[in-house]
């Protein structure tokens, strides 16, 4: 197959990028997308030109390092699925194909098609985790979980932090992102213990971090590759708000 | 050099708890006065940097990726092994660890593996705390399931992202210990060199991925939490990152490398189909508790697989192993499926691939129960193939996948440099020449929550009066010059060859003569072809753009330069280990019906290698198994 590519490049964070255009010849129907600027990649090197950048790493959609908005998709079209998990067979031959960086201001563009998702980490940092000292934990069997608890908050946890929700979002929102952690951790016993701070903390720190508010226009889960569903930043929600009556403020 | 393991004296069960007991211990006031530096932020490192940080280390962590929550154990999917004996199925930490062993091929240490059974029962304790979402049953306890090479249910797992769940745990414990101010976490560094001053590892050189910027970082000790270097192969199961430039820096630095040719080919991945594959993607070894591995009796047979009736296929695993059956070691069920594709009855359009089939397990239990089991692989397998396992059998073969070869530890797992630690899939201490399935993510958490935590405090002690250690030093500015040196030759050259096109050439080397079967002449051959390369690289290689800034293909030249003098190693260690061993076949060493046949009175050892040169043969230590409390036998599966 063949495609006529434009690319975002950009050689840094401090200077102007644009769109380029780019042929691709002789591409596999079943090569991934990645494996597509792979063979990019090796045509711009034998022409001594910069390859170019772009975030991947375990190519089977569960690391969350790969993501690019394809034609103003995040990781394409196709539901459900990551970056390098989606096939050029998705495509048709000849097709013309935008390829643009994560936006939103809490995301700086890093080299071309990467960026700086490291707003993402600071944000579990504020208290995305259960407070456990190694070697302070209990025999395991004595915190029994009701398996469909267990279940959904395994729906949350499945997130993998790739930012399409907040690249998607008309607001650049880290909502669905934070719900999937606060939810995670409040369905279970574990989490029950911080959940009333670990809510307030988490969604003071997005929107420290420059990430916008949540208008529920559930964009963010269309396009999550994970499935993350809205269920959770309801919950997210209905958290916040006993945190707020809880505490009296 | 002679090697000292430091096994403990006393009873197996005995040996780390008294090991323990007389380790020396540093007040909470004196450890804030010691930098750790810890590479690598997977579940062995990010376990151990939050544990060192609880503990009042001052760490610093660095990681290639762009985020902690990133590295290559989220890929892991079966599960983690664990001597609870919830089941009532007769488990306990003895038969774990005889597994182990076993599964190993009695070339890994008895104490290291009776530690690593005995401390896993705090491991899930820990996961279950952090709130890592386990499988359960209706009545809210855990759930188990077996696994390759075993008799037990004592897999403890996640639906398919065991390592995933188990690392977003880890994660969670490190960003806690960053808010905290007691680690300072450095995403999208590369470890370039390690620094020894006066024979003690000091530090590290690493070059920020983002600005190009190399930096210092000095510390009373580190800890290398790496991964494995399976991505040698080129295509393989690995991340696209994973690489051996740590370790192979810290080995040039003098720290031994053992078994570098213990390698698993995994058995159960999609097969290859093209040339710009970049990678193999893994089918969790759990699939084979259902799944019925077979192959057509007719060779070159090119009828759908559902239009081959009962009687004309060969479930091979099944005839061959009747007690394990389709649940046989990891390397028996990989060099099998090579050599019935071999005899040319391989599937798919290569032929390079054996059926994986669910229809019996569909038919006696429902589509329900397992698509509940197993919904996400089968997802994953139909995103990438473009087809539906649920009615057509999966394609499988064999990728390679794990390396149970790494740097030498002791018990301590402390390499032979003084300082430098090796935990997780970078050392080679607990698998032998074959990893038994759901251990890997067993060893990163035992290694790093409840091993390194405690034996290093004790190299530690005596560096409560050292003071910080200053980056600027000669040592430092030395190795710095040296890094940059290199750099700036990779970029020279200007040839006509990209690094990928050379890691490729490299990996089918690789796989053709040193992967599941082995054999004299072909490795010779392999030597000199990986010489060849290695030579070639250096004067035709092509690396564009600059060190200044991001420059992905600078990365991987890197890598590969060093993955070469890697592959010249691996092919020795194979070369020199004349015994077939777990994975390591070497086909002039095999019994009447095919099996590997071990040598145990010349090569009951660990072959660990010193460096000596780029271009000068390595140097040979052997460090002796001894068997106290068992007895190798020949391993049976049948």
């Amino acid at each position: 197959m063949r495609f006529h590519l434009k690319i975002w490049r950009q050689a840094g964070p401090d200077v102007a990028g644009r769109m380029v255009d780019y042929d691709v010849e002789n591409v596999p129907g079943e090569a991934s997308f990645l494996e597509m600027l792979d063979v990019l990649n090796e045509t711009l090197v034998a022409r001594d030109e910069p390859a170019i950048a772009f975030d991947h790493d375990c190519r089977e959609g569960i690391c969350g390092t790969c993501g690019v908005m394809i034609n103003g998709r995040a990781h394409g079209s196709l539901r459900g699925v990551t970056t390098c998990q989606l096939h050029m067979r998705s495509f048709a031959d000849g097709d013309t194909i935008w390829i643009e960086p994560w936006r939103a201001d809490a995301f700086p563009v890093v080299c071309d098609l990467v960026v700086d998702r490291s707003a993402l980490d600071r944000i579990v940092q504020a208290g995305g985790y259960t407070s456990v000292h190694t070697g302070t934990a209990p025999e395991a069997n004595s915190i029994p979980v009701p398996r469909h608890a267990a279940e959904r908050a395994f729906d949350a946890a499945a997130c993998i932090g790739c930012g399409a929700c907040v690249a998607t979002c008309k607001n650049a929102s880290a909502m669905l992102f934070v719900a999937a952690k606060v939810s995670h951790l409040a369905l279970l016993p574990q989490g029950r213990v911080e959940a009333r701070d670990r809510v307030r903390t988490m969604i003071a720190r997005m929107e420290q971090e420059g990430f916008g508010g949540c208008s529920n226009t559930a964009a963010c889960s269309a396009e999550c590759p994970r499935d993350i569903s809205m269920e959770h930043i309801a919950r997210l929600n209905w958290e916040s708000i006993k945190a707020r009556i809880t505490s009296g403020s | 050099m002679s090697l000292d393991a430091k096994i403990p004296d006393g009873p197996l069960a005995e040996k780390w708890s008294r090991h323990q007991a007389g380790l020396r211990l540093i007040s909470p006031a004196n450890k804030a006065k010691i930098d750790v530096l810890v590479v690598g932020a997977g579940l062995a490192g990010a376990s151990a940097a939050a544990s060192l940080a609880e503990l009042g280390y001052n760490v610093t962590c660095l990681c290639f990726q762009d985020s902690a929550r990133r590295a290559h154990s989220v890929a892991a999917q079966g599960g983690i092994n664990a001597a609870k004996g919830y089941q009532n199925d007769g488990d306990n930490v003895w038969r774990l660890f005889v597994d182990t062993l076993r599964g190993g091929d009695y070339r890994s240490r008895e104490a290291n593996v009776y530690r690593l059974a005995e401390l896993s029962l705090r491991v899930i304790d820990q996961a279950v705390a952090q709130g890592v979402p386990f499988a359960r049953e209706y009545g809210g306890l855990l759930a188990n399931r077996s696994f390759g090479g075993v008799q037990v249910e004592r897999t403890f797992y996640a639906r398919g992202q065991t390592g995933q769940q188990l690392l977003m745990g880890a994660y969670g414990a490190l960003l806690r210990q960053v808010e905290r101010g007691k680690v300072r976490m450095l995403p999208r560094r590369e470890m370039l060199d390690l620094v020894l001053v006066d024979g003690r590892a000091r530090g590290v050189i690493a070059r920020d991925l983002q600005t190009g910027r190399l930096e210092r970082h000095a510390g009373h000790a580190v800890v290398l939490a790496t991964g494995g270097y399976g991505t040698i192969y080129y295509l393989s199961t690995l991340a696209m990152g994973c690489n051996a430039s740590a370790v192979w820096k810290a080995h040039v630095r003098g720290a031994l490398f053992a078994n570098p040719s213990f390698t698993q080919i995994h058995p159960t991945c999609i097969p290859a189909t093209l040339e710009t594959q970049s990678k193999l993607t893994l089918m969790s070894e759990s699939l084979r508790n259902d799944g019925r591995i077979w192959a057509p009796r007719k060779s070159r047979d090119e009828r759908r697989p559902e239009d081959i009736p009962d009687d004309e296929r060969d479930y091979y695993l099944e005839r061959k192993y009747p007690s394990y059956g389709n649940l046989a070691p990891r390397d028996i069920a990989s060099r099998a499926a090579k050599e019935i594709c071999d005899a040319g009855h391989g599937v798919g359009p290569t032929g390079r691939g054996v059926y994986l089939d669910f229809a019996d397990a569909i038919a006696r239990q429902g589509q329900t129960v397992i698509r509940e089991r197993y919904g996400n692989l089968f997802d994953l397998y139909e995103k990438i193939t473009g087809t539906n396992p649920y009615e057509t059998p999966m394609r499988i073969y064999p990728a390679a996948h794990f390396t149970m070869g790494g740097l030498w530890v002791d018990y301590d797992l402390m390499t032979t440099v003084p300082g430098l630690f090796a935990i997780g899939e970078c050392n080679f201490a607990d698998h032998g020449a074959n990893r038994l399935g759901a251990n890997s993510l067993l060893q990163a958490c035992v290694d790093g929550y409840f091993i390194l935590p405690h034996t290093i405090t004790d190299y530690l002690a005596d560096d409560i009066r050292t003071g910080p250690v200053p980056a600027e030093q000669p040592p430092f500015e030395t190795a710095e010059r040296e890094v940059r040196e290199r750099i700036d030759r990779l970029l020279a050259i200007r040839g006509t060859t990209s690094p990928r096109r050379f890691h490729r050439d490299l990996g089918i080397t690789l796989w053709n003569h040193c992967g599941m079967m082995r054999n004299h002449a072909d490795l010779e051959r392999a030597l000199a072809d990986v010489r060849a390369l290695r030579e070639r690289f250096w004067r035709d290689v092509h690396v564009t753009g600059s060190a200044d800034g991001m420059n992905p293909e600078l990365e991987k030249a890197g890598r590969l330069a060093d993955f070469l003098e890697l592959g010249e190693l691996i092919v020795r260690d194979a070369i020199a280990r004349n015994e077939s061993c777990g994975a390591h076949f070497r086909e002039e060493h095999q019994t009447d019906d095919g099996e590997a046949r071990r040598d145990d009175t010349e090569f009951m050892h660990v072959a660990a290698w010193g460096h000596a040169g780029p271009d000068a043969a390595p140097q040979l230590h052997k460090e002796p198994l001894v068997f106290e409390s068992t007895t190798p036998t020949v391993r049976s599966y049948k």
